[in-house]
């Protein structure tokens, strides 16, 4: 079986990942222009619009209250003060950073891996086995991605209190446990990626099902399975809506710290914004190792979609 | 194996049931394997969905026809009044325009913004791969995050914005008090973090567009904004509307940077940027607590969501069919004068295909026509192959 798995590694995604590279390599020959400097100059605009207001929330940290009040620029620099106020915020008893912080690694890595293992498995069954009504059950699942399941939040909070999740992690983990659209997304990589002689390798070598799934989609699936699950995660990191009403300030995520630092300091501006970057900071040290592959995977699931 | 057989039936004599019933056993439960496996797999998803998706949907319905409070639950049967009552607060109006301005504000120059920028990436650039990180860091910055971060850039006095805008000479703008102006501020923070990404989705979209295209394009002397207008917009047009769709139903559940945007996070004092989401969550967890109106917002929200998706639809839908249509038409109107030529070189003799030697006379070639359209059912191969381009 592992040599099903090694061949499945060496076949699959590599196979795709070389024709998608030799798909690109020949319509882009040397017919694309070359950019002109007014492009440089424009795209640098581009950057610096996008940047400028992580630095500005450095600036403000860095500076005090009082100047930030009579000064829309207090200073060009941030220095030392800025940790100051990270010590700040961090020790604050209105704002449990720390358990922020384990909340939202917790949730992201949790839902992250589910999203990856259900929808993998989901995929894999839409994209290379036979049922009755796949075809029917495959566009139900694409309708649900257009249809706004949040306006269901208040059922969903009678239900999570009833059953006494509220103000718990779990409450936000369960309902992004498996997603539409990552669902759709591994089908759509599946059906590609995975040649239909590997799975029936597996098969004639006496894999069940489940081994099949395991020891040839799975390691196939890994290259969108990253990007999915990376996609996954920043999505969690960020998102405030249901966590603001399911969760307390007692037992918080990241984005919920903002909220009580607006509670809590809303005039101390320079204090608020170094506990803005403070929150902001871990996907910033994380987007700049794995930028790269969130660029690729927007990019890979754009042409698909 | 095929040596092995014959001597079966003699084993099996000696102990009649069991590898038979062996052998059926595991392989029914190999057959189930098969069977039951693939919606296995599946299930999942469609058990979370119809928990925490179809369900709470579907029961919004039924909270909303009953007297129900946060703190007091299930109370009386009221039939349609949570819904008068709503439909007769100014305040929910109030929410319902000032979604749809943001969400116009936010939208529209985005897509456009993302298209250009897009375009600007989709040429031989150095450090691609950094510039497409680059526009992309908004996207990671949580949109709670942005709207503070934004709260103090559009501040009213002293805010940077303001202090741009009297560099060129104009007056400050109260970002807090105006209401386009708040609007306007609001929607600058959904563009912050959704153009990068957008621009991201259209340049794959543009990479794909055969780069034959615009060789065409400037052998026909086209400049680089007509080659724009010309070939890259309609190749992505499809692209386009999803980028669109997508931003609607985003564009009508704004929150998080309402929410963030001030220190009462409930669209200022006269709820001039109160959007539809925030008024739901005012009246369940804010001031009313009155689970059975907001349940009746909720309901009016997604009726109006379905509503402009069925506009994005039909409008989109004759704008995808508006164009490979012409061109198809086109394609088969070329493809019929091209037969009329080939029919009218026919005669000759040059384009015939070949035919079996022995086949009989009337079958395959047909008798030079006088005429040079060969339209007339003479079984020619000229209209044959004209009716299998169509």
């Amino acid at each position: 079986m592992s040599s099903v798995a090694v061949t499945a590694q060496t076949a699959g995604p590599g196979a795709a990942r070389a024709a998608a590279k030799r798909r690109r390599r020949v319509p882009l020959g040397g017919s694309t222009r070359r950019a002109g400097r007014l492009t440089y100059f424009l795209l640098g605009a581009v950057l610096l619009i996008s940047i400028f207001p992580l630095y500005y929330t450095l600036l403000l940290g860095s500076s005090d209250s009082v100047s930030i009040a009579q000064n829309p620029i207090p200073q060009w620099l941030p220095d030392s003060s800025l940790f100051a106020q990270f010590q700040t915020v961090i020790a604050s008893d209105s704002i449990n950073f720390w358990k922020a912080l384990w909340n939202s690694t917790l949730i992201g890595v949790f839902s992250s891996l589910s999203v990856v293992f259900f929808s993998t498995l989901a995929g894999y069954s839409f994209a290379k086995l036979n049922f009755r009504g796949r075809g029917p059950l495959l566009v139900f699942v694409i309708a649900t991605m257009a249809v706004p399941v949040q306006l269901g939040i208040i059922p969903l909070y009678i239900l999570m209190s009833e059953i006494g999740w509220y103000g718990k992690v779990q409450a936000v983990i369960v309902p992004g446990l498996v997603t539409a659209f990552g669902v759709f997304w591994m089908t759509q990589y599946l059906s590609e990626a995975l040649p239909y002689e590997l799975i029936e390798a597996a098969r004639v070598d006496g894999a069940s099902m489940f081994r099949t799934f395991w020891s040839v989609a799975m390691p196939a699936a890994l290259p969108a399975a990253a990007m999915l699950g990376l996609f996954q995660f920043v999505q969690q990191w960020t998102n405030y809506f249901w966590p603001s009403i399911i969760l307390t300030s007692q037992n918080p995520t990241l984005p919920l710290v903002v909220q009580s630092l607006r509670d809590n300091y809303f005039v101390d501006y320079s204090l608020v914004m170094g506990g803005v970057f403070l929150v902001t900071l871990p996907l910033l040290v994380m987007f700049f190792f794995v930028g790269r592959q969130l660029v690729a995977g927007i990019m890979a699931g754009a042409v698909k979609g | 194996m095929a040596l092995m057989s014959p001597t079966r039936p003699a084993h099996s004599r000696g102990n009649p049931d069991r590898p038979s019933r062996r052998i059926g056993f595991s392989q029914r439960l190999g057959r189930l394997d098969v069977k039951v496996s693939p919606y296995l797999y599946i299930s999942p998803f469609f058990l979370l969905f119809a928990v925490v998706g179809l369900f709470p949907l579907g029961y919004t319905a039924v909270v909303s026809v009953y007297e129900w409070n946060l703190l007091g639950g299930q109370g009386d049967f009221v039939g349609m009044q949570n819904y008068v009552d709503v439909l007769q607060q100014p305040t929910f109006w109030k929410s319902v325009g000032n979604t749809f301005s943001i969400f116009l504000l936010s939208s529209v120059p985005q897509v456009i913004m993302a298209i250009t920028i897009a375009a600007l990436l989709d040429q031989n650039l150095r450090a691609a791969t950094f510039w497409r990180m680059g526009v992309l860091v908004p996207f990671i910055v949580a949109p709670v995050a942005i709207s503070m971060i934004f709260g103090r850039l559009f501040a009213d006095q002293y805010g940077f914005i303001n202090e741009l805008i009297g560099l060129v000479g104009l007056e400050p703008i109260a970002w807090h008090g105006d209401r386009l102006a708040s609007h306007v501020a609001i929607a600058t923070m959904v563009n912050y973090r959704w153009t990068g990404y957008n621009t991201l989705i259209f340049l794959a979209a543009m990479q794909a567009v055969p780069r034959d295209l615009y060789e065409a394009a400037v052998i026909d002397g086209a400049g680089r904004v007509r080659q724009f207008f010309s070939v890259t917009v309609p190749q992505i047009r499809a692209t386009i509307i999803f980028v669109v769709i997508t931003s609607t139903v985003g564009g009508m559940q704004i929150f998080d940077e309402v929410r963030m945007y001030d220190a009462g996070g409930l669209g200022g004092p006269n709820r001039d940027w109160m959007t539809t989401v925030v008024y739901l969550y005012d009246v369940a967890w804010g001031n009313q607590k009155n689970f059975g109106r907001a349940a009746a917002v909720a309901w009016l929200l997604f009726l109006l969501i379905v509503m402009i998706g069925m506009v994005n639809f039909l409008v989109t839908q004759r704008i995808s069919t508006a164009g490979p249509k012409q061109s198809k038409v086109s394609r088969k109107h070329t493809k019929r004068l091209l037969a009329e030529a080939r029919a009218a070189g026919a005669p000759g003799g040059v384009r015939m295909p070949p035919t079996p030697p022995g086949a009989p006379a009337g079958s395959g070639i047909p008798s030079p026509p006088p005429t040079p359209p060969a339209r007339p059912s003479t079984g020619s191969p000229t209209t044959n192959s004209g009716e299998d381009l169509r």
